[in-house]
């Protein structure tokens, strides 16, 4: 039996339904630990004070802002090649999400540069590319939304999908030609020398965790819903026939 | 390939309006633009080179929707889908006629209008050049965005958001070139970027397109 058996909607279904607590439960945990630690029992940064402390927001959110549009490009792949209709319906559910995590990244963004570098907003490549990612995801959403025919929306969303990314991609790099900016750069590499300092960096592994469980568990509640809401339809269509 | 060319063209000179219209706008745009900032010849000739890339963009926005909205209600789209033409190829088509129409009017009159925002004289060559070099990369995203909502009843405000976000890339390069231009550096590195950004679009947006179009068509 192949992993595609997964995917078939009623086994599909039929595992999420014992699993989804579960990912629930584990992505509370990690998310409450994590931020408790880091909020109470980490140690001031001696440069940034307790304003350190939003990365434990910041980060994951922002991580799992760009992951999540990777895992709506590969259900659109998925969907393209092999047509399953539950990748298409994940790739759907997970966009809002995407857009949550986007804008919780912006706000904490906006909150910690308030202090560190005495403003909310600046036109900095990091910062700019998020923006057009948020953009990218309000698109991909309104398409979705305004195409009546299901398999129609799940076709042209995929291919938005597959050259939003490219262009995304672009964007991303094209911007550090416009303007060099006040964000660091990455400080959470495997290969770097120089990273967080592991007081820090234990809280946050946690959060990040409870980030990625937080956002397994919502995309499959929104993929169970999506099922059921087309099931509804079919029979409601079937109703109306009889 | 040419006849369709031509046939587009036609349509668009003889159609009333069409033609003339996104040219308008942009003249409109920019004449709105001192009004709105102040009449200070510094301030304008600072910001004209962003000012004359936005005002283009959106005049070339303006016309998209009629790429494929006609010919898909009387049903000659589904001939062009059926024809031994390749889709792909009617979609370079297709995008090139819209050029034609709206970007190469829009860079023609781009320096005149730069005259209007006091724009520095060095960088009237570049200007000149980066729309040269750009406006076909924002024909050919644009028939991309109008061939995905071309089924759609209201498909025109859904069309700027989706195509918007694709131009930014090509309006930063676009813009970044006037600037340096103006300000006396060498532009050549965002014109070459930019044009890297045309032929990626040229050469691979024609195969997204006609995807989505026979799936519109389906």
């Amino acid at each position: 039996m192949s992993m595609w058996e997964y995917a078939n909607p009623k086994r599909f279904m039929g595992w999420t339904r014992p699993v989804l607590p579960w990912t629930f439960g584990l992505a509370g945990l990690c998310v409450v630990v994590g931020l408790i630690w880091g909020f109470f029992f980490t140690p001031d940064d001696f440069r940034q004070g307790s304003t350190v402390k939003i990365i434990y927001l910041h980060v994951p959110a922002a991580l799992m802002a760009i992951n999540a549009w990777i895992m709506m490009l590969v259900a659109s792949l998925i969907w393209v090649v092999r047509r399953h209709h539950v990748s298409a319906l994940a790739a759907r559910a997970a966009a809002p999400v995407g857009v949550v995590f986007t804008l919780i990244a912006l706000f904490t963004g906006g909150i910690w540069g308030q202090p560190m570098w005495g403003t909310y907003w600046a036109w900095d490549p990091r910062l700019t590319s998020f923006l057009i990612l948020f953009l990218f995801y309000l698109g991909y959403i309104a398409l979705w939304e305004a195409i009546e025919d299901p398999d129609t929306a799940a076709d042209l969303t995929s291919v938005l999908c597959m050259v939003g990314s490219v262009f995304a991609i672009l964007s991303r790099y094209a911007v550090l030609f416009w303007n060099q900016g006040l964000h660091q750069g990455a400080s959470l590499s495997l290969d770097k020398e120089e990273n967080v300092a592991d007081v820090f960096w234990f809280p946050l592994l946690v959060c990040i965790a409870g980030f990625v469980l937080l956002f397994i568990a919502l995309v499959l509640m929104r993929t169970r819903t999506e099922i059921r809401a087309r099931r509804i339809r079919a029979l409601e269509a079937r109703a109306r026939r009889a | 390939m040419i006849a369709l060319l031509l046939r587009d063209l036609r349509l668009a000179v003889r159609a009333g309006g069409g033609f003339g219209l996104g040219l308008a706008f942009f003249l409109i745009v920019v004449v709105l633009v001192p009004f709105g900032v102040g009449p200070d010849t510094a301030v304008l000739s600072r910001i004209a080179p962003g000012i004359l890339w936005v005002a283009s963009l959106l005049a070339a926005l303006l016309s998209l929707d009629r790429i494929f909205a006609l010919d898909y209600e009387d049903g000659s789209l589904a001939l062009l889908a059926t024809s031994p033409l390749p889709l792909e190829g009617a979609a370079m088509m297709k995008a090139l006629a819209h050029w034609v129409t709206t970007g190469l009017p829009l860079t023609l009159a781009a320096p005149a209008l730069g005259f209007l925002l006091s724009l520095a004289p060095e960088a009237y060559a570049y200007l000149f050049l980066s729309l040269l070099i750009g406006t076909p990369a924002l024909s050919m995203i644009g028939t991309f965005g109008a061939a995905l909502t071309v089924g759609l009843r209201r498909g025109g405000l859904l069309l700027s958001l989706l195509v918007l976000p694709l131009y930014v890339p090509t309006l930063l390069f676009g813009a970044e070139a006037v600037r340096r231009g103006a300000d006396g550096l060498d532009p050549s590195g965002a014109l070459m970027l930019m044009g890297g950004i045309t032929a990626g679009c040229f050469a691979l947006l024609p195969f997204a397109t006609a995807a989505v179009l026979r799936i519109n068509l389906r």
